[in-house]
């Protein structure tokens, strides 16, 4: 798959000199330039950066919405870079789960439908899919309203819905696009505990694009810093380290 | 996906924008409905006269001639006549074997005789004619007075209603009464020295007595050269006890050289359908006799109504090709309202070939229900149109018509056509809303 030979069995994602260029009339924007990078299974990696410094590309790369230029991005042990594009709807499908911030759930469906709509493109059996749905709302702790539509519900509420249908057809990776954008602080850092939570029930990778530093601080595990398309830094923070005690600690 | 979640979807999706998909069905159904109405048209007026024809006994019907009788519509110059097969004489031996072939109705000979009547006491002429069974179902005898004959061999009596005008102004008065025939039979003459030709007749005057049962309107023709001019019909198998000297027997007599065995000049011999016609008439032809019929009349008739069809489906199809566009447009303009909506499929795992289905199905759902509703619509039409026209008839005091007709293989066809002709429509949108990207899908507001 990969040209490399080191490759880490245990990572989630395994990013080659990534590079991902535009062009704009005569002028190539290379909006993700050789980035390498590898996300290990079960961390939480915040990417973070300004507007326009490419880390939505990268997530976008990363979860098979978009092909790299150059470079390889190995994820679950196949190199997305050379799927086709029925294998890459399949991987969107089955391997990860995406998160956005403007929720982009679909408007004249409930709360239920939406969680259910990858159940259909999954071709889960219909008598299966209740309990899912059920389910993945537990997850997020959305039990009432479900059969309301988006727009009668609060941004958190929305949210929590987007998150559970990108948790029910259990992937082992989500990806989180500024989950946080739209909402008040206080309930943003609700979502991001949320993710936290789930990440450590489920054992799920989680890389969340934001440029919220501070709650990216308190939550994730590793902070990657993005600038005009490249990868500035990879450093963990504090919370890494609380978390691993704990997880010590609970074994 | 699967086709249930597929259709389920499509329905929601063309339910979110209700009007305008509602109004590119109708558009659809509109088309369909032309096209249902011209070809109800068609299908109707080639019913109706099909039916007419097929009922006055000219198309199944076959004319057998012997093959010496050189005046005989089958028989050509000597040089081009087939030499083959024996001449034979058309007597009874022969009409029973035409009567065992294989779909054959009937087979008859023409029985006119022109002779006098006594009614009431006084004396009219008239050309008495001998009617087959099967010429109750010609139509001629729709809306007698009266009835028809109650078995084949009743000595009862049908009047043609110039004839029964002459016998009492109240027609209807007639029925119910007796009428005598005086006609002349017909007797052989044993020839004169023994030898075998020669034979002539001598003619015995006789008398019949009738009960008149029915009073027609129009005259009935039942085969060509049929019985067209008979005023006074009786049932076939009376008429031919009555062995009534013919006109046709003297030109019999003139070169017949079968003597005194009785022979026909001519059968008619009426197989179950036209289609069924030209196998019957070869057969009648191998066994030695002339057969004639009106097939090729037919044929160009089928091929006459083809054509008009052919006119009418192109003409209602044009209404479709613009409800077409309808449909075109309708899609094109749903993509770009459910961008996002396509992008968040795609995100969501939705393969290219989901998305391209999706479309597909919400066209091929529109096309569905154009095309019931089309249909309908269709049949509608073809009604006020028969509707339309009975009135006019009934003005004119004509009986009415039935000049449309939706068969269940125009249903079919129409719902079948609309359905493809929809996907067809859908296949540029479809591709379109497929080849979409997530990633600007995703990003547009």
């Amino acid at each position: 798959m990969s040209r490399n030979t080191d490759l880490d069995s245990d990572a989630a994602f395994q990013l080659e000199h990534v590079c991902r260029h535009y062009a704009m009339g005569d002028t190539s924007i290379r909006a993700v330039d050789d980035v390498s990078l590898t996300v290990p299974a079960g961390e939480f990696l915040a990417l973070l950066g300004s507007s326009g410094s490419g880390k939505s590309t990268l997530l976008n790369l990363m979860a098979g919405l978009d092909r790299p230029t150059s470079g390889a991005i190995v994820a679950a042990g196949r190199n997305l870079a050379q799927l086709s594009s029925l294998e890459l709807a399949r991987y969107r499908r089955e391997t990860v789960g995406m998160v956005f911030q403007s929720f982009n759930l679909l408007p004249r469906m409930t709360l239920e439908e939406n969680v259910e709509l990858p159940l259909r493109l999954a071709e889960v059996e219909r008598s299966d899919r209740a309990a899912r749905v059920r389910d993945a709302l537990e997850h997020v702790r959305l039990t009432k309203r479900t059969g309301h539509r988006p727009s009668e519900l609060s941004g958190g509420e929305q949210q929590r819905t987007a998150i559970a249908r990108a948790l029910v057809n259990r992937p082992k990776i989500l990806l989180a696009d500024e989950p946080t954008g739209n909402l008040d602080s206080a309930t943003g850092e609700a979502i991001v505990t949320l993710l936290r939570e789930i990440q450590s029930n489920l054992g799920m990778t989680i890389v969340m694009v934001t440029h919220e530093r501070p709650l990216a601080e308190r939550f994730a595990d590793r902070l990657a810093s993005m600038g005009d398309g490249k990868l500035l830094s990879a450093d963990r923070t504090n919370a890494a380290a609380t978390v691993d005690d704990s997880a010590e600690i609970r074994r | 996906m699967k086709l249930s979640d597929m259709t389920e979807l499509a329905v929601r999706n063309l339910r979110e924008a209700i009007l305008r998909n509602s109004l590119t069905t109708l558009g659809v159904a509109v088309g369909v409905a032309s096209l249902v109405a011209m070809l109800s048209l068609g299908v109707g007026l080639q019913q109706l006269a099909t039916s007419r024809l097929s009922k006055s006994g000219l198309f199944d019907s076959i004319f057998v001639t012997p093959k010496t009788n050189l005046r005989g519509p089958g028989a050509g110059p000597p040089a081009t006549r087939a030499a083959a097969p024996k001449a034979r004489r058309l007597d009874d031996a022969a009409r029973a074997e035409f009567a065992k072939l294989p779909n054959v109705i009937e087979v008859y000979p023409q029985i006119r005789f022109f002779t006098e009547v006594r009614f009431d006491g006084k004396p009219f002429a008239t050309m008495v004619a001998g009617m087959p069974e099967s010429s109750k179902a010609s139509g001629s005898f729709d809306g007698m007075q009266g009835g028809f004959f109650s078995s084949g061999s009743a000595d009862e009596a049908i009047l043609q209603t110039e004839f029964a005008k002459e016998l009492s102004l109240q027609t209807s008065s007639l029925i119910g009464k007796d009428l005598v025939l005086r006609y002349a039979e017909r007797q052989a003459l044993a020839p004169p020295d023994g030898s075998s030709d020669g034979g002539g007749f001598s003619v015995v005057p006789k008398e019949k007595h009738l009960r008149i049962i029915g009073v027609v309107e129009t005259e009935p023709a039942s085969g060509f050269g049929g019985f067209g001019s008979g005023r006074l019909l009786i049932p076939l198998a009376v008429a031919e006890t009555l062995r009534a000297a013919q006109v046709n027997d003297l030109r019999d007599v003139l070169r017949d050289s079968g003597g005194d065995k009785p022979a026909y000049s001519s059968l008619t011999v009426r197989v179950k359908s036209a289609s069924l016609v030209e196998a019957t008439e070869a057969k009648i032809k191998e066994m030695g006799f002339g057969a004639f019929s009106l097939l090729d009349a037919s044929k160009s008739m089928r091929i006459f109504f083809s054509v008009f069809d052919l006119l009418l489906g192109i003409f209602g199809s044009l209404a479709l090709a613009v409800a077409t566009l309808g449909i075109i447009n309708t899609l094109v303009m749903a993509i770009l309202e459910r961008r996002r909506e396509i992008g968040v499929l795609k995100a969501l795992g939705a393969a290219d070939r989901d998305v391209r289905q999706l479309f597909f199905v919400e066209a091929g759902v529109m096309g569905l229900a154009g095309g019931v509703l089309g249909v309908f619509f269709g049949w509608l039409i073809g009604r006020s149109l028969t509707l339309g026209t009975n009135i006019y008839l009934k003005r004119q005091d004509l009986p009415g018509v039935e000049i449309s007709a939706v068969p269940w293989w125009l249903v079919g066809g129409a719902v079948g056509f609309a359905v493809l002709v929809s996907l067809a429509a859908g296949l540029y949108p479809a591709s379109r809303a497929a080849k979409l990207n997530p990633v600007d899908a995703l990003r547009y507001e």
